[in-house]
C-alpha cells in the first residue's frame, strides 16, 4: 500500500484517496502551473491508522455517549477536545511512519512545509463552511510533520465539523482525511483571486496582503482589493486597506507582526502584478473548466499557486442557526488580549459601580410613579449588561479553550482537562463569598452558645461582632434566598443563611479540601519548560490570559447577579406597596402604574417540572446508571439533593450530592457542603465543574433529564473519572 | 412519559429481533449459564424457552426457580461497544403443563420453526419465566431499569 504519493504520481483514479486539495494540486502541476513541491498522505493511511490503533471505535464511543440533539456547543467542543487528544497520544504505527518519514525526507530534506487537510468529501460542501479542518504553516522536520498530520486528522472531528456533520456527511465508519504536505514558499506578498466575482459575473477579484496569506485567510490582516473586468482583463477599481500587520514565519509556525513603516504606504501589488494574478486565476478556470478561487504567493518575481478550488456559493444561513455564532467564539490570542483589557479595565469596574449606585438609592423614598419609572430604568440597565455579557464576556471564555489546546499540544496529557488544574485557585468572587461563609461558620463552630442562639433563632442574643460580620456578608453577597448574588428576602422566611451556617458549623470545614497549590506549581513548570525563548514568554502570557478568562467566567455572573438583585429589590418594593394598599382597602389610591410595570416583568426562572411517572402498562421505569461527561475526577456516594429552585439550596445538608439543572456561581455556596456535583447542562468548563474542581469534588455534567430521573434522597454514586452516576444500591 | 415508551419499544425490538438468550441458574450457589432459544410475550411480562429435562439447567430450576436471562444485540464486532443493546431480566421460572402448553408452544415454534421436533419431544419441558425486572444497558454504560408491577 502506498501511504504517501508525490504530486507527480497522482492519477485520475486517486481523486478520493488524496482529497480535493491534493488532487487539484496534482492537476495544476501536470498543467504546467508553478506549484511548490507537494506530497499527499492518502485517506487510506488515515483509515489504517484509526483501525490499527482502535481509535475508530473510541471515536464512536465518544460520539455515542449522548444524542447530538441533546448536546450544547460546549459539549461538542469537549467531545472534539477529547478526540483530538486521542490522536495526539497515539503515534502512527512504525511500519507506516517509517514510509512517511522516508518520503518526507527525500522530497523536503529539512525545509519547512505547510501541512493541510484535504478532505475526500471535497470540496463543494467543505469549502462552504470554511475553517472546519486545520492547516499548519511552517513545520520543519519529519517528526514535527508527522505530529501535525495527526492534528490535521483529528480536525476531521473538530467542533466545527461536528456542528456541520449533516451538511458535510460526516460518518465515523466512512469519513477519512487525506493530508497535503507542501514546501513552504515564504512569499513577499500573497493573496487570493476569484476568477469570477460571486457578486458580478462580468468581474473578477484579487485580494492581497504583505507576507504570508495566512493572515488574509483567517481574517487577521485586511487585504487590498482589486476588481477586474473579466473580458478586458483591466482593473476597474482598487480599494486600499489600512495596512498595519503582516503574517511572517516564526521559529515554528507563524506570527502576526506590525508591518514595517515603509510598506504601509504602498499597495502590496503593482497594477501589472494584480493583472498577472487575475490572469493566473483565469488560466486555472480555463484549465479546470469552472470558476476558481486561487490562493497564490509572489516569491520575488515568481507567481506560485498554493491551491485552487471551485468557487462555491454560500447557502444562506437560516435565522435559527446559531452555529455561525458558536464558531465566531473561536478567538485569536490577539483578539482575546484586547478583550481582556476592555473587560478588566472598563466593563467590570463599570458593573461594580452600577450595582453600587443602584444600591445607594433609597427605594422607600420614591413616589409610586417614580418607583415605576425606576423599575423600568433598572430593567434597561440589567438588559444592557445582559447583552454585554453575551457579546463580550462569553467570547472571552474562549481564552480557557485556547490555552487548553496549547497545553494539550505541548504535553499530550492523559487527561485532556489536566490544564484546568493550572487555572484553579484564582481569586474568584464566588470563592471569596465561600471563604466569608466559612469564616462565619468557624465562629459558630467554636462558640457553642452562639450555635445555640442561632439554632433557636434568638437573634437578639447573638454577639454584636458576629451580627456585624453577617451584615457585611449580606451587604456584599445577599442573604442566600435569591437566585442572584446580593439579593435579599426573596423568600418569606429568609433564614437560609443561618441554616447554611449551622450545617457548615456542624461539620469539618471544606476549605481544607481545596487542593494544595504545590501540584499547580509543578504543573506550571512542566508546561512552561516545554517551550524555549520567545515561545516560552508567549506560553506564560497565554497562561495568564487563561487564568483571567477562567476567573471571569465565574465572576461575571456574580457581578451581573448583583445588578439583577437591584432590579428585584425595586420589584419587591412595588409588590409590597401594592399589597399594602390593597389590604388597607385604599380604593382611591391608584396603583395601576405599579401593577402594570410589575406584571410586565417576569423574572421567575423556569425550572424543569418534577418527573411524573405516567401509568404505562404497570411498568415502572427507574434510572440505574446514567452517562454524562467526566468533569471533575473522584468517586463519591451520598443522598441526592435535587435542586429545582434556588430557595431549596438552604435545605442542603453536609455530604449530599448536588443534583441540578444548571448551577450558576450565585448558587455555588452550597458546594463546600456537597460530596459531589451532577448537572444536566453539559461541559467541562461550566460553573458546576469549575467550583467542583476547586473543592476537589467528583463532578459529572451533561446528563439529560437528570433532575427528573433522580429523586431527592436517592442514594447516588458519582464516578467523576468515567462520567457515570449510579442510582440506588447494588441489591436486586 | 415518552421515556417509558421509548424503553419499552427498545425492549420489544430486542426481544423480537434476537433469537438466543443466556439463562443463568445455579446449583448450590455455583452459577451456571446456558444458551437457549426464546420467545417473549407481547406484554413483555414473560419469556419462554424449551429445555430437555436431562439438562443441568432444568435440574437447577427444579431446585431454585430464580433465574436471570440475558438478551443482547452484539455481533462480535468492535462496533458493539457503542451500538449493542443488552437487557438482563430477573424473575422466576416454572414449567408449563396442561391446556396452556399448546398455545404457547405454537407461538414458540412460529419464531423457531427449525426446533419443531426438539420442542415437541416428550423429554423436553416448556419453561415460562415471569420477569420481575429488566435492566437495559445501552451506549456502553447507560443503564435503565424497568420493573414489572405484579
Amino acid at each position: 500500500m502506498n501511504w504517501i504519493l508525490s504530486a507527480e504520481d497522482i492519477n485520475q483514479t486517486d481523486r478520493r484517496r488524496v482529497g480535493g486539495k491534493g488532487y487539484a494540486l496534482a492537476l495544476l502541476k501536470k498543467g504546467g502551473f508553478a506549484v511548490s513541491k507537494t506530497l499527499c498522505v492518502t485517506s487510506e493511511t488515515y483509515q489504517e491508522y484509526v483501525s490499527r490503533t482502535g481509535l475508530r471505535e473510541r471515536i464512536l464511543l465518544e460520539l455515542n455517549r449522548k444524542a447530538f440533539r441533546d448536546m450544547r456547543w460546549e459539549e461538542i467542543w469537549d467531545c472534539a477536545t477529547r478526540i483530538r487528544n486521542m490522536f495526539l497520544r497515539k503515534p502512527i504505527p512504525e511500519e507506516i511512519s517509517a514510509e512517511l518519514k522516508q518520503a518526507i525526507r527525500t522530497i523536503f530534506e529539512d525545509n519547512a512545509v505547510v501541512v493541510r487537510s484535504s478532505s475526500p468529501e471535497e470540496d463543494a460542501a467543505a469549502t462552504s463552511f470554511a475553517g472546519l479542518h486545520e492547516s499548519y504553516v511552517n513545520i520543519r522536520g519529519s517528526d514535527a510533520i508527522l505530529e501535525h498530520i495527526l492534528k490535521v486528522w483529528a480536525s476531521l472531528w473538530s467542533d466545527a465539523a461536528l456542528l456541520y456533520r449533516q451538511e458535510i456527511g460526516l460518518d465515523v465508519k466512512k469519513s477519512a482525511m487525506a493530508v497535503v504536505i507542501q514546501e513552504i514558499v515564504a512569499g513577499d506578498k500573497s493573496g487570493v483571486a476569484f476568477s469570477k466575482s460571486p457578486n458580478d459575473a462580468s468581474q473578477g477579484v484579487v485580494e492581497s496582503v504583505y507576507g504570508l496569506n495566512q493572515g488574509l485567510v483567517d481574517g487577521a490582516v485586511e487585504p487590498d482589493r482589486w476588481i477586474l473586468d473579466r473580458r478586458q482583463k483591466t482593473i476597474i477599481s482598487h480599494t486600499p486597506a489600512e495596512r498595519r500587520h503582516w503574517v511572517v514565519t516564526a521559529a515554528s509556525g507563524v506570527q502576526l507582526e506590525a508591518l514595517p513603516a515603509e510598506l504601509t504606504k504602498l499597495p502590496p501589488l503593482a497594477d501589472t502584478e494584480a493583472r498577472r494574478v487575475f490572469e493566473l486565476s483565469l488560466a486555472a478556470e480555463n484549465y479546470f473548466k469552472s470558476p476558481q478561487d486561487v490562493e497564490w504567493t509572489f516569491c520575488k518575481q515568481d507567481l506560485i499557486v498554493l491551491q485552487s478550488r471551485p468557487i462555491t456559493t454560500l447557502s444562506t444561513q437560516k435565522s435559527d442557526d446559531n452555529r455561525g455564532w458558536y464558531l465566531s467564539l473561536h478567538r485569536s490570542f490577539e483578539n482575546l488580549k484586547l478583550l481582556r483589557q476592555k473587560i478588566e479595565d472598563d466593563l467590570i469596574p463599570a458593573m461594580i459601580r452600577t450595582a453600587d449606585q443602584l444600591m445607594q438609592r433609597d427605594l422607600t423614598k420614591l413616589s409610586d410613579q417614580d418607583l415605576a419609572a425606576e423599575i423600568n430604568r433598572r430593567w434597561e440597565i440589567n438588559q444592557k449588561w445582559t447583552n454585554i455579557y453575551w457579546e463580550e464576556f462569553i467570547p472571552y471564555a474562549h481564552g480557557v479553550r485556547l490555552f487548553g489546546q496549547i497545553y494539550n499540544d505541548a504535553i499530550h496529557p492523559e487527561d485532556p482537562y489536566e490544564f484546568v488544574d493550572l487555572l484553579t485557585h484564582s481569586q474568584m468572587a464566588s470563592l471569596e463569598r465561600n471563604q466569608m461563609l466559612a469564616d462565619l461558620a468557624d465562629r459558630v463552630r467554636s462558640n457553642p452558645s452562639l450555635a445555640k442562639a442561632l439554632s433557636a433563632r434568638q437573634t437578639d442574643e447573638l454577639d454584636s461582632q458576629f451580627v456585624e460580620a453577617v451584615d457585611r456578608f449580606v451587604e456584599k453577597f445577599g442573604d442566600l434566598t435569591c437566585a442572584v448574588t446580593g439579593g435579599t428576602q426573596c423568600e418569606q422566611e429568609s433564614d437560609s443563611l443561618y441554616k447554611i451556617l449551622l450545617e457548615m458549623a456542624a461539620h469539618p470545614s471544606a476549605e481544607d479540601k481545596r487542593k494544595a497549590s504545590r501540584d499547580r506549581d509543578a504543573l506550571q513548570e512542566k508546561f512552561l519548560s516545554s517551550f524555549a525563548g520567545e515561545q516560552k514568554k508567549k506560553a506564560a502570557e497565554i497562561l495568564d490570559l487563561a487564568r483571567s478568562s477562567y476567573r471571569l467566567r465565574d465572576d461575571d455572573n456574580i457581578y451581573l447577579g448583583r445588578i439583577e438583585a437591584q432590579l428585584l429589590a425595586a420589584v419587591r418594593e412595588a409588590r409590597q406597596r401594592i399589597d399594602t394598599y390593597q389590604h388597607q382597602d385604599w380604593h382611591k389610591k391608584d396603583v395601576s402604574d405599579l401593577i402594570r410595570v410589575v406584571e410586565s416583568l417576569d423574572h421567575r426562572r423556569a425550572f424543569q417540572a418534577p418527573y411524573q411517572q405516567e401509568p404505562n402498562g404497570n411498568f415502572v421505569i427507574q434510572a440505574r446508571q446514567l452517562i454524562g461527561q467526566p468533569a471533575g475526577p473522584g468517586l463519591a456516594k451520598g443522598p441526592a439533593r435535587v435542586i429545582t429552585h434556588a430557595a431549596e439550596l438552604a435545605e442542603f445538608k453536609y455530604g449530599e450530592i448536588l443534583i441540578c439543572d444548571a448551577v450558576d456561581p450565585n448558587m455555588t455556596f452550597v458546594v463546600p457542603l456537597a460530596a459531589g456535583v451532577v448537572e444536566r447542562r453539559g461541559g467541562m468548563l461550566i460553573h458546576g465543574a469549575i467550583i467542583a474542581r476547586e473543592y476537589g469534588l467528583p463532578c459529572v455534567t451533561g446528563i439529560p433529564d437528570v433532575t427528573t430521573l433522580i429523586q431527592n434522597g436517592d442514594e447516588v454514586t458519582v464516578d467523576g473519572y468515567l462520567g457515570i452516576v449510579t442510582i440506588g444500591s447494588s441489591d436486586l | 412519559m415518552e421515556l417509558t415508551q421509548e424503553i419499552r419499544d427498545r425492549l420489544k425490538d430486542l426481544c423480537t429481533s434476537q433469537k438466543l438468550a443466556v439463562v443463568s441458574t445455579h446449583s448450590g450457589g455455583q452459577p451456571y449459564a446456558s444458551l437457549v432459544a426464546f420467545v417473549a410475550s407481547d406484554d413483555l411480562r414473560h419469556i419462554f424457552f424449551v429445555t430437555a429435562r436431562t439438562t443441568r439447567k432444568f435440574a437447577n430450576l427444579k431446585k431454585d426457580p430464580r433465574v436471570a436471562v440475558l438478551i443482547n444485540s452484539s455481533s462480535n464486532a468492535e462496533s458493539d461497544f457503542h451500538e449493542a443493546v443488552s437487557i438482563t431480566a430477573t424473575g422466576t421460572a416454572e414449567e408449563i403443563k396442561g391446556s396452556e402448553r399448546q398455545g404457547i408452544l405454537k407461538r414458540y415454534l412460529s419464531k423457531h420453526p427449525y426446533l419443531d421436533d426438539f420442542a415437541r419431544s416428550p423429554s423436553c419441558a416448556l419453561i415460562r419465566v415471569a420477569a420481575r425486572s429488566y435492566y437495559m444497558v445501552q451506549n456502553f454504560q447507560k443503564v435503565m431499569e424497568l420493573h414489572v408491577d405484579r
